[in-house]
């Protein structure tokens, strides 16, 4: 025995219970995994020494039934529970009932839990620790004069709020005193009129707010240190989707002022263990807290990738008594690191989720090394189920560099050789941010998605070079798989086909004729108007990904092969590419455009499903929003409505029947 | 000498102006390609040898004899799809509306001919009007002649039909006899009798599309295999397809070289059969594993969604698939799906190509429907198919192989040569719950018992062990390494040699 536990018992599921589980081996300590009916067959299961079922799919009667997971503690004899993040990772009544048990909790004091997890409470405790809160002034406030004095006090701009608000109402930007009298009386009347209650509230309004937390690690002999920041402002509705570390918009001693205030709030709170301080920064680089996670955080990874500690085996040490084996002054950052959050949503539906079977799953191969790292985090497999019951998320897919830059460029890379089918994802959206100018730039606040994507998200389009280069690949590659098919068996002696060297490819609109040189190791692509370009690298027939080398630089694509051409996938494009004789083309260009057809009139079925009722009938009247039939998926009923009033013409499904999705269920006049 | 190249050159250059510039111009206005150009495309460039260029028709009635167009309305000849060769005949709409006159059907004749002596398949690309009416009887005749030869050539070469414009009347009788129907969405119909007809006999009223266009013929009659969006990518396609077929049925299927590893493990298949039995799956991912290069060329994917039939390659030779599609029907077994399968296996076994089947069915369809409409001997029909095929027959059971539907789908008993089952394969009479609730009656009331009852009988048969303690499964194989075992079980195969008693023929329950 080796490790500092016997054994380890791991409080949850997906990705974090993988990432616990390689942590814990290489330490030397057993694993026990938890699994509900959904995750039978799941990868944490595989991968953990014993595994027990803890209940149905939902996670309130299995993961975070507390009475369950104790009963499996105790059935398993582990000596530690890693609570992962989500579910029981910050429930003191679970970290107390371990410590009633004897078992150690990998993670802080019941009493830091319960500190911090109270907005109010955490607020007032980091304010008294000397940390920057937004400042506000939270009583009543009974005049528009008073408004504006109080609100001179906190400083402009300042955001004049309703007590009983949300959703935007009663909600309003002052930048002067002026706008703080006009504001305070429109909030008033706003807030009776929405809410019924016009108590009105001020705090300062931060522009230009950046997501930078502050990961801290205590152990429980007065050691606390900072593992430097976190950027996480690409968020959409509140969910992050993109993190880096180090932050792209921080300075030394803003960094500096940031971890010692939150080594002062763990420090506060009697803390032990990871935590994470998240803070709200404006602009001027002003911060000010918001909450401190009292757990693991989901892109831990980032911080592990630029200073080269393992996060997870240092709570694990922590836990068992042991102190801290590096002081502040040896945490350095190295390097840059990104993390892209793949989630089972489908960008192209505003980010519906999606369910089902992982038909392929193959990650970029992981890599370490001193130019590049590329690590995947992940608790699926190929032929795994995405369910309903629990996060969408797929992967946590991150990339390591020496610079910001050459981060992003590995990021590309990976996200380009990704390779995931069965269900809807939003890769093609990680890529478009990863090409976005102000991405790259490093100038996003918390707003980048909805400002950069209003309308949502309707795909890449490829900018010129990079079309040109796409449409390089697709001659290039359509000629390997001519030739191929001219090699067939049966054919007639000294009468072969010869494949000419002219091809005309068509590309998102575009129309490219272009000249192919080949020779043993690549082909030289020329365009109508004398560019070259040339394609190196091999790619066989049914190969799946084209690793290539385009006009010098690396280049993946996505092929499947589509009738006269391929899909094609890179950077977030997802394109009909079709490559064609001149000849062909020539006569393609006589064809009809047609235009796709109107699904408005449709009923299209969103998610794959059985069909279990139908409430209406060919002929009937439906009004907007009137349930039309039910689909049931993973055994949740979705109840398809109308989307406006119409007459039912046509009903193409029955009762019991299985569904696919974009199946016509029923059409309108 | 000079005179007669110059003659020669400009003959030519009239019959390949066809109906002339103002028609060709019309049929491109329809989104439709003229004869020539269809074959431009169908064809390797420049392998188009052309049979019968001047060939005019003897019509002298109502005025007909002033208008003798060279090629008279049809191109025929041969070429090569990717060096291999095939006959091809292209109807000209824009030459008496592609018209079938005496002279027309004698060309088609000819090269059919042909492709029955030298052992290649006949691709027809079908824009048409219908009969000569001018010509009367003496049209009609042709359409005959090219009947009868549609039939001798059956099962001796391949015959696929694109139908790529009008054909109506006893046109729609050549293609109905070839081995495959393509047609092209939006600018193609068939039908016996138009709308004006049924409008005046019937009284019902329907366009054209939807009477006979693509979604019709592919979704609800089954009359055609495919459809496609427009000329250029159907006839790709049709490339595409006789890269997978035979010339004729006295050589073997082609071999082409492939890029996939034989031996490649695919562990996602250990989790393609979902937990609950009852849960549906998608057998197409299972064919996509299977197959060289993930790529298949599927037949009727429209029609009968409850069984799936197509072309894949193992080790780069050609293997037609027929597989219980659980997403659909539960994988049932039906009228239309028993002749479809039926079909494409009697397809298969003409042309030497090894059947694989992939077995998940839980049973026929129950109803009245099913039992009025003749299931009885629509089901007969796979069962004959796949009984007097004499090429090597791989079956895989995935889960379900209930009662008749079990012997049907190519079990050992109609002389499967390699019989395999996934450790998850239920092989029964049928499922758990129906057998208890026959064999226990009198326990009905008790739930209890009867729930004893059901899990003994399925301990007993929800397996593949008793069919494999008695021979009829071969081998229970692990999911993920199924590729590797049928490659090696048809490659055991390629030496096959299986014949039936000597008959006139059979008389297989049409």
């Amino acid at each position: 025995m080796t490790g500092p536990f016997e054994k380890l018992l791991i409080a949850n599921r997906g990705e974090i219970a993988c990432r616990v589980i390689k942590t814990a081996r290489r330490l030397g300590i057993p694993t026990v995994a938890l699994y509900s009916d959904a995750d039978r067959r799941a990868l944490h299961v595989a991968m953990a020494d014993e595994a027990l079922h803890i209940g149905p799919p939902p996670a309130a009667q299995s993961y975070i039934d507390i009475e369950r997971v104790m009963t499996a503690v105790r059935e398993s004899g582990a000596d530690a529970v890693h609570p992962g993040y989500g579910f029981l990772s910050e429930n003191p009544r679970f970290a107390r009932a371990l410590e009633e048990a004897g078992v150690a909790f990998i993670g802080p004091p019941v009493g830091a839990i319960e500190a911090m997890g109270d907005k109010i409470t955490s607020k007032k405790i980091a304010a008294e620790a000397g940390v920057n809160t937004v400042p506000g002034f939270m009583g009543l406030i009974d005049s528009a004069d008073e408004a504006a004095k109080i609100a001179g006090e906190i400083g402009y701009p300042v955001m004049i709020k309703a007590s009983a608000g949300g959703g935007g109402k009663g909600m309003r930007v002052a930048w002067t005193a002026e706008e703080a009298r006009e504001g305070f009386a429109a909030s008033k009347r706003e807030a009776a009129a929405s809410f019924g209650d016009d108590r009105i509230f001020i705090e300062k309004f931060v522009t230009q707010p950046r997501h930078i937390e502050i990961q801290v690690l205590a152990d429980a002999h007065g050691n606390a240190v900072y593992l430097h920041e976190r950027e996480c402002s690409i968020q959409r509705r509140n969910q992050k989707v993109i993190e880096e570390a180090p932050s792209p918009f921080l300075d030394e001693a803003t960094r500096a002022a940031m971890g010692a205030q939150a080594v002062a709030l763990a420090q506060a709170v009697g803390y032990r263990s990871a935590g994470t301080v998240e803070f709200i920064v404006d602009g001027a680089r002003n911060f000010y807290f918001l909450e401190m996670n009292t757990r693991l955080q989901v892109e831990h990874p980032v911080t592990e990738l630029i200073t080269g500690i393992d996060l997870v085996e240092q709570m694990i040490r922590v836990a068992a008594g042991e102190p801290l084996p590096f002081s502040q002054a040896d945490l350095r950052i190295n390097g840059w690191a990104i993390e892209s959050r793949l989630y089972a949503e489908d960008p192209y539906r505003n980010f519906l989720p999606s369910i089902g079977r992982l038909t392929r799953y193959r990650p970029p191969e992981e890599v370490s090394g001193p130019e590049k790292a590329v690590r995947n985090d992940t608790g699926v497999e190929e032929g795994g189920e995405i369910s309903m019951f629990y996060d969408p998320m797929i992967a946590k897919l991150c990339t390591w560099a020496p610079s910001r830059e050459a981060a992003i460029g590995a990021m590309r890379e990976a996200l380009d050789g990704f390779e995931l089918e069965g269900i809807g994802h939003n890769l093609p959206f990680l890529s478009a941010v990863m090409d976005h100018p102000k991405f790259v730039a490093g100038e996003m606040t918390t707003a980048f998605i909805a400002e950069e994507w209003p309308e949502g998200f309707d795909g890449v389009t490829l900018p010129g070079n990079q079309l040109r280069r796409l449409a390089a690949v697709a001659a290039a590659i359509h000629r390997i798989a001519e030739i191929r098919r001219a090699r067939i068996s049966g054919r007639i002696d000294n009468h072969k086909r010869t494949l000419g060297e002219d091809f005309v490819v068509t590309a998102q609109g575009e129309t490219f004729p272009l000249t192919l040189t080949a020779d043993p190791f690549g082909t030289d692509v020329t365009f109508a108007g004398g560019e070259a370009v040339r394609v190196a690298g091999a790619w066989s027939p049914g190969q799946r990904l084209a690793r290539l080398d385009v006009a010098g630089e690396p280049m993946v694509v996505q092929v499947e092969p589509r009738p006269l051409g391929f899909r094609l996938r890179t950077r977030g494009a997802d394109l009909s590419v079709r490559v064609m004789t001149p000849r062909q083309a020539e006569l393609a260009a006589l064809m009809p455009q047609k235009l796709p057809p109107d699904t408005s009139k449709l009923l299209l079925c969103p998610m794959p499903g059985l069909l279990v009722s139908l409430n209406v009938a060919a002929g009937d009247n439906v009004e907007e929003g009137q349930a039309l039939c039910t689909v049931e998926a993973m055994k949740m009923e979705n109840i398809l409505r109308a989307e406006r009033r119409g007459i039912v013409t046509q009903v193409n499904a029955a009762v019991g029947e299985s569904l696919a999705v974009d199946e016509v269920i029923m059409e309108f006049e | 000498m000079q005179d007669i190249l110059a003659e020669l050159e400009s003959r030519r250059a009239e019959a390949r102006a066809g109906g002339g510039a103002r028609r060709i111009e019309a049929q491109h206005g329809k989104g439709k390609l003229t004869a020539r150009e269809r074959i431009e495309l169908l064809l390797d460039e420049g392998s188009f040898e052309e049979f019968d260029m001047f060939v005019a028709h003897r019509c002298t009635e109502f005025g007909m004899a002033s208008q003798r167009p060279a090629g008279d309305g049809v191109v025929t000849g041969w070429g090569t799809v990717n060096g291999r060769q095939v006959y091809v005949y292209s109807q000209d709409f824009t030459v008496f509306g592609g018209s079938l006159s005496e002279t027309h059907a004698q060309k088609i004749c000819k090269i059919m001919d042909m492709a029955m002596q030298n052992g290649a398949p006949v691709i027809g690309l079908n824009d048409s009007g219908g009969a000569r009416i001018q010509e009367g009887v003496a049209s009609l005749a042709g359409y005959a002649e090219v009947f009868q030869r549609n039939v001798m050539a059956s099962g001796v070469v391949p015959q696929i039909s694109v139908i790529m414009g009008p054909c109506a009347g006893g046109a729609v009788y050549s293609p109905a006899m070839t081995d495959f129907i393509f047609m092209v969405k939006d600018s193609s119909y068939m039908f016996v009798t138009g709308p004006d007809v049924v409008k005046t006999v019937t009284n019902e009223v329907v366009t054209a599309e939807e009477l006979g266009g693509a979604a019709t013929h592919t979704r609800r009659s089954s009359v055609a295999d495919g459809a496609y969006e427009n000329d250029v990518e159907a006839l790709a396609e049709v490339r595409r397809l006789v890269d997978f077929l035979p010339l004729s049925n006295r050589e073997k299927p082609p071999v082409r070289p492939f890029h996939d590893e034989v031996d490649r493990i695919e562990p996602a298949l250990d989790t393609l059969i979902p937990e609950n039995p009852n849960q549906p799956y998608d057998m197409k991912e299972l064919i996509g594993k299977l197959a060289d290069e993930g790529d298949f060329f599927e037949i009727q994917a429209e029609f009968a969604k409850n069984i799936v039939t197509g072309f894949i390659r193992l080790e780069g030779r050609t293997v037609g698939v027929v597989a219980n599609q659980p997403l659909v029907l539960a994988g049932c077994l039906d009228i239309d799906s028993s002749r479809k399968a039926a079909r494409f296996v009697r397809f298969c076994d003409a042309f030497e190509i090894p059947l694989l089947t992939l077995v998940d069915v839980p049973g026929f369809m129950p109803g009245t429907a099913q039992e009025f409409g003749g299931v009885i001997k629509h089901g007969a029909k796979l069962l004959f198919a796949y009984g007097e095929a004499t090429v090597p027959k791989v079956t895989l059971i995935t889960r379900k192989a209930y009662g008749g539907a079990y012997d049907v789908m190519s079990s050992k008993h109609l002389r499967g040569d390699f019989n395999y089952a996934w450790p998850t394969a239920e092989i029964a009479v049928m499922g758990a719950k129906g057998a208890v609730e026959i064999l226990y009656r009198s326990e009905l009331g008790e739930p209890e018992k009867i729930a004893a009852r059901t899990r003994d009988y399925e301990d007993r048969f929800a397996n593949p062990f008793v069919a494999a303690e008695r021979g009829f499964i071969d081998e229970v194989i692990q999911p993920r390494g199924t590729r590797k075992r049928l490659c090696r079980a048809f490659a055991s195969l390629r030496g096959k040699q299986q014949s039936n008693p000597w008959k006139k023929h059979d008389n297989i329950p049409l």
